[in-house]
């Protein structure tokens, strides 16, 4: 048992989306409805209650040298997103029933027996991932595959990844990884490496990093992800200001007439 | 392996003639570019793209609040309940506002009931609202609600009762005071924290327009609450000079709120100030700050039945104005969650 994580190198990624597939077998998540989006090759839009690993798809343009060497077609950047299992969880944080819980694994995981659905996990994702299932009530999002984890196995979509671009194992194996991976690709010539991966930000880091090409905010991966909690202290500061002021306004209101 | 997949028989898929293909594979076409761009080269130039400065096409990047409008329901009815306690308990101090004091109970008491109602009835799963008091949470302001809401009505819905109770019964007068006491201060005090703690609850989140108000919203509230429950009580019938002061003090508070909503250049705010959102703010700022304020100002100035009909106009608008404050708050909340460009712009 050790602290795991997902490193999904979108450099690999060929768009097969075997581990939204995968993921939806394994865990057993229903149908989030077919629609054509209009946006390439994906169809599935975001993550949400019925979608914990989404394959996104961005075109990048007719850049020589950028996927295929033709002038003429365009290059796919893939990248598949999941639940970033933050280290200070905004979802965990603000879970009013204990539902939300951090596995042995580092993983964060809604007990579904507990869950009684008041949706306040909802706002304060700053991913923008867990989601209450309209037709059942509770929220939803990935588990990190923790009953396979207890057995040893990997999660699904890291199983079924033909390519290896989503790599699951030891949090630290795969920070070191990853930032090799980014010296590697950057010096066979490709400067548009990044790796996101917001340690320096509120939420901690996170148990799910990427290698992509391009601004990471073309996935809408967000440069400054905050923890919601951060905003207590102001408000709580303002709540108990507010509250004086009610009861010396009240006071004076009542007492400050007799005179 | 090999003789189970010998057994097995292959499944026929019966083939449709060509034309009929043709038909269909026509209709799918159709189907296709009625949704979507099917051809790479001719791409509209119009439709959403994946870049940093819009995100992925342009697709929310947060969700959605997924609360129905019991929540802003209850933000009014727990808002009004909680000052509506302080009221009662200060009012029921001083000894000349008897009557006052009681229907101040009563407002919290009601509103102490309908409050929980309200909130189980939001949940995905009502029969688990007991999961609530399952644990104490400091640093979840849903967790801190609910434990402040159970104190809250339980002594509100108990002081109105132990204070009839000594009416009734002038013997019980001994044993009953100092329970009616202890509730009454329990609900004044845990009124004060219900009234405030909604704009921490919507302060705490990860949606830009609740979260950069977040020191703004509880103060908003508690203004918006002790209108409120102060208009209720003067539409009761209560012509206090002291109700009348915090109408004036309420509404020249809200104005100064609405001011700042809109003169303060934050991006963020922009659910406030345009959309359907931005009208109810608007509305909503209307009706609780300068509409009451003028009334409640022409109500000094005219005649005693002039002025009393001027106050209640005040009165409802205050209440009104609440009301739409809460819903436009919360209504705020789902166009800034879509506001994926704000959130991809580096802060500082």
């Amino acid at each position: 048992m050790s602290v795991t994580a997902f490193l999904t190198d979108s450099t690999l990624c060929i768009g097969c989306k075997a581990c939204e597939v995968a993921c939806k077998e394994w865990n057993q998540v229903p149908g989030d409805g077919f629609v054509w989006s209009g946006q390439s090759y994906d169809n599935t839009g975001a993550l949400g209650h019925a979608t914990w690993r989404h394959v996104k798809f961005v075109e990048n343009g007719t850049v020589p040298g950028l996927g295929g060497n033709s002038p003429e077609t365009f290059s796919l950047g893939f990248s598949s997103d999941v639940c970033k299992h933050c280290e200070n969880a905004g979802c965990l944080e603000a879970c009013p029933t204990g539902a939300i819980v951090r596995t042995e694994f580092g993983g964060v995981f809604v007990q579904s027996d507990v869950c009684n659905g008041c949706g306040y996990c909802v706002v304060t994702c700053p991913f923008g991932v867990i989601e209450k299932r309209p037709y059942d009530g509770r929220a939803f999002k990935c588990t990190f595959c923790y009953d396979r984890q207890k057995e040893d196995l990997q999660p699904a979509c890291a199983t079924a990844c033909p390519t290896e671009s989503i790599k699951f194992g030891n949090i630290d194996d795969l920070r070191a990884m990853a930032h090799d991976r980014v010296r590697e690709l950057s010096d066979r010539g490709f400067r548009d490496v990044h790796l996101y991966d917001p340690v320096d930000s509120s939420v901690g880091g996170t148990h799910a990093i990427f290698v992509v090409r391009g601004d990471p905010r073309t996935y809408n991966l967000p440069p400054e992800p905050e923890v919601p909690t951060v905003y207590l202290r102001k408000g709580w500061t303002s709540a108990a200001l507010a509250g004086g002021l009610m009861v010396a306004a009240t006071f004076l209101a009542f007492l400050g007439g007799r005179r | 392996m090999k003789h189970v997949s010998e057994s097995v028989e292959p499944v026929v898929i019966p083939k449709l003639p060509r034309e009929l293909r043709e038909k269909r594979l026509q209709e799918l076409r159709l189907e296709a570019k009625s949704a979507a761009i099917t051809q790479a080269q001719s791409r509209n130039e119009l439709a959403p793209r994946a870049t940093p400065e819009t995100g992925y096409y342009g697709n929310a990047l947060l969700k959605k609040p997924q609360w129905t409008k019991e929540i802003p329901l209850y933000f009014f009815c727990g808002g009004a309940a909680g000052a509506a306690a302080i009221i009662a308990a200060v009012a029921g101090k001083t000894g000349r506002h008897d009557s006052l004091a009681r229907d101040a109970r009563a407002v919290a008491a009601i509103g102490g009931a309908i409050s929980p109602a309200l909130l189980i009835s939001d949940l995905g799963m009502p029969s688990r609202f007991l999961n609530m008091l399952r644990i104490f949470k400091v640093q979840s302001p849903m967790s801190v609600g609910s434990w402040t809401l159970v104190a809250f009505s339980s002594s509100s819905v108990a002081a109105a009762f132990l204070d009839l109770w000594r009416r009734q019964d002038a013997s019980t007068i001994r044993t009953v005071w100092p329970l009616q006491t202890a509730s009454q201060f329990l609900s004044a005090i845990t009124g004060a924290v219900i009234s405030t703690y909604t704009g921490v609850l919507l302060g705490a989140t990860a949606i830009p327009v609740w979260n950069q108000n977040a020191g703004v919203l509880p103060i908003h509230f508690a203004v918006s609450g002790m209108a409120a429950a102060s208009a209720l009580l003067e539409l009761r019938g209560h012509e206090s000079p002291a109700l009348n002061a915090i109408g004036i003090a309420t509404s020249l508070g809200e104005t100064a709120v609405g001011a700042s909503i809109e003169l303060r250049k934050n991006s963020a705010l922009k659910p406030l100030k345009s959309g359907s959102s931005g009208w109810l703010t608007r509305i909503g700022g209307l009706l609780s700050g300068p509409v009451p304020l003028l009334f409640r100002l022409l109500a000094l100035a005219g005649d005693e039945k002039r002025s009393r009909r001027y106050k209640k106009i005040a009165a409802v608008s205050s209440v009104a104005g609440s009301l739409a404050t809460r819903f436009a708050w919360t209504k705020a909340g789902a166009p800034s969650a879509e506001d994926t460009a704000l959130l991809l712009r580096n802060h500082s």
